[in-house]
C-alpha cells in the first residue's frame, strides 16, 4: 500500500517539477527578448562555459577519437575493411560521441558550477537582494548563463569531432599504417551534410539549451542552505546527462540522425 | 559579477568562437561535402543495368585519381539506373569512353571508374556516355558458382546412381 503511494508521490513530484522548468524555461525566454540585451554578462559566461572548458573538450576528444582509431581498426581488420576506418569514426563521432560526450563533459565541468554559483546567490540572499532593486534575477543572472551554455555547447561539440577526427587519423594512420588518403576519402565520402553534419549541430544546440536550463533552474530552485547548493549540484549532473541521453535517444528515432 | 571591460577575456571568447566556427565549417564544408573534392561544373550521364551500392557523392575517378563524384541517381523510363556524373571540366572525354562501378576492396565503398576512349571526338556538357559496365554483385557472382558446383555434383552423383539427396 505504502509502496504505492510513494510511487504515486514520486509521479506527482516528476510531473511538477517538469512543469516548474517549463515554466521556468518561459521566464528565461522572455528574459532573452526583454532589453535591455545583457551581453557584457553574455560574454563573461562565454568565457566561463566555453574558453575554459576547451582544454577538457579538445583532451577527450583527441583521447576518444585515439580510442576509436584503435577499436575500429582491430574490428576493420577482421573483414580487411581497414580503408573505411575514416567512415567508421567520423560517423560515430558526427552522430554520436561528438554531441552527447561534449554535453555530458560540459555539463559536468559548466553545469555544475553554474548551478553552484546561482545556489550560493540564493543561499547568500544576492537573488532577493536583486528583487529589492526590482532587477529581474532570472533575467540578470539566468537568461546569460542559460543562453550562453545554448551557444558554447554546438561550438564546443564541433571542436570535440574535429580533435577526434585527428585523434583516430594519429592512430590509425600514423600506428596501425592505414593510408592516409583512403582515411580521409572514406570519411569524406561516407559523411553528409544534411543526413549527418546537420544532425550533429542540432543535437549541440538542443544539448545547450537543456543542459542551460537545467543548471540554471536547480541553482535557481536550491535551498538556500550548503546542503542545498550541495544537493542541487548532484541533481545537475544527474538530472542533465539522463535527459541528454534519453533526448539524444528521442532525436535519433524520431528524424534517424 | 564582473561587469567592467575586459579585453583580454573578450579576446579569447573571440578566438573560442572563431575556432568553433571553423571545427564547423570544416565539418560542413570538407566532412559533409557541402563543397568538396575538385572543381565540378561538367555533368555527363551514364545508364547502368545495376549500380551495386552506388551513393550521391561517390568519387569518380580516372586511372585512380579523383575527378569528380556521383551527384545523383534517377531510374529512367526504362528502368535503368541513370547516374549523374559531375566532372572537373578539364578533363576531356572522348565519346567512345567508358564508365564502371567498381569496389574498393572486397567490401569497400562503391565507385565510378573511367576508362578513357581515343575518339576524336569528346563528350559534350550533359551528354551521355556510350559505354556502360555494371557493378558485380557479390553474392550472385557466388550464388552462380555454388549453383555451378552443385549442378556438377549432381550430374556426378546421377552417375554414380547413388541416389544422395542434395
Amino acid at each position: 500500500m505504502s509502496a504505492v503511494r510513494d510511487l504515486g508521490a514520486l509521479t506527482l513530484r516528476f510531473v511538477d517539477d517538469l512543469g516548474r522548468l517549463a515554466v521556468f524555461g518561459g521566464q528565461v525566454l522572455r528574459a532573452a527578448v526583454v532589453p535591455p540585451v545583457r551581453l557584457r554578462a553574455f560574454v563573461d559566461e562565454m568565457y566561463k562555459l566555453g574558453v575554459l572548458s576547451i582544454v577538457i573538450i579538445t583532451v577527450c576528444g583527441l583521447a576518444v577519437g585515439m580510442v576509436l582509431g584503435l577499436q575500429g581498426y582491430n574490428t576493420l581488420a577482421r573483414f580487411g575493411a581497414t580503408n573505411s576506418l575514416g567512415a567508421v569514426v567520423g560517423l560515430s563521432l558526427i552522430r554520436e560521441l561528438g554531441p552527447v560526450l561534449t554535453a555530458l563533459l560540459a555539463i559536468g565541468r559548466a553545469g555544475s558550477a553554474t548551478t553552484a554559483e546561482i545556489g550560493t546567490m540564493v543561499a547568500t540572499e544576492q537573488l532577493d537582494g536583486l528583487r529589492m532593486m526590482s532587477i529581474d534575477p532570472v533575467h540578470f543572472i539566468v537568461m546569460p548563463r542559460a543562453a550562453a551554455m545554448m551557444v558554447v555547447m554546438p561550438l564546443l561539440s564541433a571542436l570535440f569531432i574535429v580533435m577526434g577526427l585527428f585523434g583516430g587519423y594519429l592512430v590509425g594512420v600514423g600506428l596501425m599504417g592505414v593510408d592516409g588518403g583512403a582515411y580521409l576519402s572514406s570519411l569524406e565520402s561516407s559523411v553528409d551534410f544534411n543526413d549527418d553534419v546537420l544532425g550533429s549541430l542540432v543535437k549541440g544546440l538542443v544539448f545547450g539549451v537543456l543542459a542551460g536550463l537545467v543548471a540554471t533552474y536547480r541553482g535557481y530552485t536550491s535551498a538556500p542552505t550548503s546542503a542545498g547548493v550541495s544537493a542541487a549540484t548532484t541533481s545537475t549532473v544527474v538530472v542533465g546527462s539522463v535527459t541528454v541521453l534519453l533526448v539524444d535517444y528521442i532525436i535519433t528515432a524520431l528524424w534517424g540522425v | 559579477m564582473s561587469m567592467t571591460r575586459a579585453p583580454v577575456r573578450d579576446f579569447l571568447v573571440g578566438c573560442f568562437v572563431l575556432v568553433g566556427l571553423a571545427a564547423m565549417a570544416y565539418l560542413s564544408i570538407r566532412v559533409g561535402g557541402l563543397a568538396s573534392g575538385p572543381p565540378g561544373g561538367f555533368k555527363v550521364y551514364a545508364t547502368f543495368d545495376e549500380i551495386g551500392g552506388l551513393k550521391p557523392r561517390a568519387p569518380v575517378v580516372v586511372s585512380g585519381v579523383k575527378v569528380g563524384q556521383v551527384t545523383a541517381i534517377v531510374l529512367d523510363p526504362r528502368y535503368r539506373a541513370r547516374v549523374e556524373l559531375d566532372l572537373d571540366p578539364a578533363v576531356v572525354l572522348p565519346v567512345d569512353t567508358s564508365a564502371s562501378i567498381v569496389t574498393s576492396g572486397v567490401l569497400g565503398d562503391r565507385y565510378v571508374q573511367i576508362q578513357l576512349g581515343g575518339d576524336p571526338e569528346v563528350v559534350k556538357n550533359g551528354e551521355d556516355l556510350g559505354f556502360t559496365e555494371s557493378a558485380v554483385i557479390l553474392e550472385r557472382l557466388i550464388g552462380k558458382f555454388i549453383h555451378n558446383v552443385g549442378v556438377d555434383k549432381g550430374e556426378k552423383t546421377d552417375q554414380k546412381d547413388t541416389g544422395e539427396g542434395e
